[in-house]
């Protein structure tokens, strides 16, 4: 069980997994997301998942190399094994055709960006995605976007692939040509974070997918909580997905640093030990 | 049943060796012989690591204890038992030297006896309907100290006797859970000759034995040797299994499966929705806990990350606000501190936990209650603001309420704020089955004897069932719906028969 198929790098930092588990394949819906332990003495993390062939009875993960377990889980290869993996958790994305949609997806978040995009896309959709990095090589996925996409736009940091600027550049280039019905953002949380504050703007309606800390994904330790128009949710069993104008980001920012000393440290050992 | 049940205490009584038993010493010697003293790590040792505080009877103790249990004719204890072990019995096996017996017979009606031995509030059940504390005014016989000792000695053996198990009627049931309702029916429906399951959610078995109570206090190994006997009694164990995502109801009936039985536990932890408290630093106990004896936080070479306060603290009075306060100081806290609303009488925890936590330098600051956290530039907790309370009248629970003393406010330096105000079920079941009759409380809707929902072949208890309450309740649910499961399978089962015969004459 859970073990990997096929691993394709898809950039320097980021690893695309195909792993074995027919169970939750059969019942990932777009949104979803599974926990992930590596080892006996791994931590618990959430990873939306990115694909899923039920009939071969597998997922795709997507992990971008943070820290020490998305680093450990992309050094595995084709033949091992994911110690641990459970889902599918989290409430299913809400697909229906609404009109126009436009998708922005951040980095790493374009994975769990992609499912969504092709059930709006056959919901009967206009989509438009946006698509932003860093730079060229952590935009990733864009074949498979454009495939279920009727435009789709390229924003990078440096300007090394697409327009030069931050994703809400392109976002907003569509906004002001077209009318959009809907707006998704997944990414990293101060992106969403300005999505959100643009959409909102224009009277957009936003659904953001939040990626949390959390230990156990079923709503026992409250470590994802977070405020939604003033009331404290759990991104386990509430979400992922929150209506973006809620949600109150700068918190989701604080929160995501509570253990940032403890990682890095973490994190500098793990180097440590390979290396030794 | 119940005339069932004390014909067979009464011949088990009246047994030859029983009998010699209580001729033996005087009951006038037995009732002045004192309670044994359990004996503990000294605090200040004990609080360097998680060893186990209680340290068990040696044999010479166990025996005495034993001596003082009078063998009454109408043993009033085992009413106070919700697992009803027959406790004058086992105790007499330890009077007489045969240790194994007394596991033997604590096995009988009891899964887990040194998990029940250890974190059982025996105080409010068994030991408060002894003889000694109704009639005699004195205090109570060790049960709790004895039932562990048999238990230990069984396990320390290594001769482990497995509880008579009827011939595999292979009908397949299923136990969501595997905490001590799960463990607990699937014990009893193993003995029944069901074919049972158990689905986990995480990736260890145990619920809250292994992820919420401390090593100190039940080591986890106890709780895997009790796991490895049901597994010996043909249970069978799969982890990382979310029914109601992974799989779904539908799915396990599609596999056989008969009945299924609920134990999916309080697993959504409450807070108080006072300003401030999503600042980083102030989590719940679950998560606190979770972290450390789940995930080996503390330990260096454990990946999960726990924050080490210097001013800890713990919001609430439960036995779990004692595990985790307890837990703070074990990881270095300067100050690990109680905040406590209403005063010491009024705290649920077990007296022993109390008494433990306070002789291990924890600061009990009770008529006390957070109203706003206060951060750093960060987002981290530094202090709390605590407002001072007194009694009022009594509440609809029967204790003084508390009541907030106008302008008693003040600062308290806190850097780690953990909040252990309660739990609510886990909505993860109830969310997979819309059919399913939920309280207002979410809690499932149970019949108070077969422990059936509104859902037939659906049964819950523990947790779920009850909102917060103790591991032996939770056992004595899963007991009682391994009862009711076994009720309704046999009758259909006899049905099936039936209607067979009658369609073939």
């Amino acid at each position: 069980m859970n073990t990997i198929l096929r691993k394709e790098n898809l950039s320097e930092l980021v690893v695309k997994l195909e792993i074995e588990a027919p169970l939750i394949a059969q019942k990932r819906k777009p949104g979803h997301f599974v926990i992930v332990k590596i080892g006996d003495k791994g931590e618990r993390i959430p990873l939306t998942i990115s694909q899923a062939d039920p009939d071969k009875g597998t997922i795709t993960l997507i992990v971008q190399k943070v820290g020490t377990t998305s680093h450990k889980l992309a050094a595995l290869n084709a033949g091992d094994t994911v110690t641990d993996l459970a889902g599918p958790l989290g409430h299913a994305t809400h697909i229906e055709k609404v009109g126009t949609v436009l998708c922005a997806g951040g980095g790493v978040g374009i994975a769990p960006l992609l499912p969504i995009v092709e059930a709006m896309h056959t919901a009967g959709n206009r989509i438009i995605s946006v698509l932003g990095a860093r730079s060229k090589n952590l935009i990733i996925l864009e074949k498979e976007i454009r495939a279920a996409s009727d435009e789709v736009i390229i924003t990078t940091d440096d300007g090394s692939y697409g327009q030069l600027g931050l994703i809400t550049k392109g976002m907003e280039e569509v906004i002001s040509k077209e009318k959009v019905d809907m707006a998704i953002t997944i990414g990293p949380a101060i992106m969403m974070k300005f999505c959100s504050l643009l959409t909102k703007k224009f009277n957009i309606p936003t659904v953001a997918s939040l990626n949390t800390i959390m230990v156990d994904g079923t709503g026992m330790c409250g470590a994802c909580r977070v405020s939604v128009a003033g009331k404290t949710k759990f991104v386990c069993v509430d979400g992922p997905e929150f209506d973006a104008h809620d949600v109150d980001f700068d918190e989701l920012l604080m929160r995501l640093n509570a253990y940032k000393e403890q990682e890095y440290s973490n994190y500098q050992q793990y180097k440590e030990n390979i290396k030794a | 049943m119940e005339g069932e049940t004390n014909n067979y205490l009464r011949e088990r009584r009246e047994m030859e060796w029983r009998e010699n038993l209580r001729k033996q010493i005087k009951a006038k010697d037995r009732t002045s012989i004192e309670r044994v003293k359990m004996p503990e790590e000294r605090p200040d040792d004990r609080i360097k690591g998680q060893v186990e505080v209680n340290k068990g009877l040696t044999d010479e103790m166990a025996v005495k204890e034993a001596r003082r249990c009078l063998d009454c004719l109408n043993p009033t204890c085992i009413q106070g038992c919700p697992v009803n072990i027959n406790i004058p019995e086992f105790i007499k096996c330890i009077e007489a030297g045969n240790f194994a017996d007394a596991a033997i017979v604590l096995k009988d009606t009891n899964a887990l006896p040194a998990v029940c031995g250890r974190v059982c509030p025996q105080e409010v059940q068994c030991e408060a309907n002894c003889f000694y504390t109704l009639k005699l005014k004195k205090e109570p016989v060790a049960i709790g100290y004895l039932e562990r000792f048999a238990a230990d000695f069984e396990r320390n053996s290594g001769n482990i006797s497995l509880p008579e198990v009827a011939a595999n009627n292979g009908i397949k049931v299923a136990v969501i859970g595997s905490g001590p309702a799960g463990l607990s029916a699937s014990g009893e429906l193993a003995k029944l000759g069901y074919q049972v399951t158990v689905f986990e959610a995480l990736h260890e078995l145990g619920g809250v034995l292994k992820y919420g109570i401390p090593e100190f206090r039940l080591p986890n190994s106890i709780v895997d040797v009790e796991i490895n006997n049901l597994k010996k009694l043909g249970v069978t164990f799969h982890k990382n299994i979310i029914i109601g995502k992974t799989l779904s109801f539908e799915d396990l009936s599609r596999q056989g499966f008969k009945a299924f039985f609920v134990g999916s536990g309080a697993g959504l932890p409450g807070f108080m929705n006072i300003p401030g408290e999503n600042y980083i630093g102030i989590l719940s106990s679950n998560e606190y806990l979770t972290r450390v004896n789940l995930m080996g936080a503390a330990r260096p070479d454990y990946d999960t990350p726990v924050q080490f306060g210097k001013n800890v603290a713990v919001i609430g009075g439960g036995n779990t606000a004692m595990d985790s306060v307890r837990t703070a100081k074990r990881l270095g806290a300067e100050r690990a501190m109680i905040i406590y609303r209403r005063s010491l009488d009024e705290m649920p925890a077990r007296k022993e936990e109390i008494k433990h936590a306070m002789e291990e330098g924890i600061e009990f600051m009770t008529l006390r209650n957070p109203v706003e956290y206060i951060a750093d530039k960060n987002g981290r907790v530094k202090s709390i603001r605590v407002q001072q309370m007194e009694l009022g009248e009594p509440d609809s629970s029967g204790r003084r309420k508390p009541v907030p003393i106008e302008g008693s406010e003040y600062l308290l330096d806190a850097d780690l704020v953990i909040v252990s105000v309660g739990v609510s079920p886990n909505p993860l079941i109830p969310q997979s089955l819309p059919e399913l009759n939920v309280t207002r409380w979410g809690t499932i809707g149970v019949d108070a004897v077969s422990m059936q929902s509104n859902i037939p072949g659906v049964f819950a208890g523990g947790d779920i069932v009850r909102g917060g309450a103790t591991v032996i309740l939770a056992m004595g649910d899963g007991k009682k719906a391994a009862r009711g499961i076994h009720d309704m399978l046999d009758n259909t089962v006899n049905k099936t028969l039936q209607d067979k015969s009658t369609a073939s004459s």
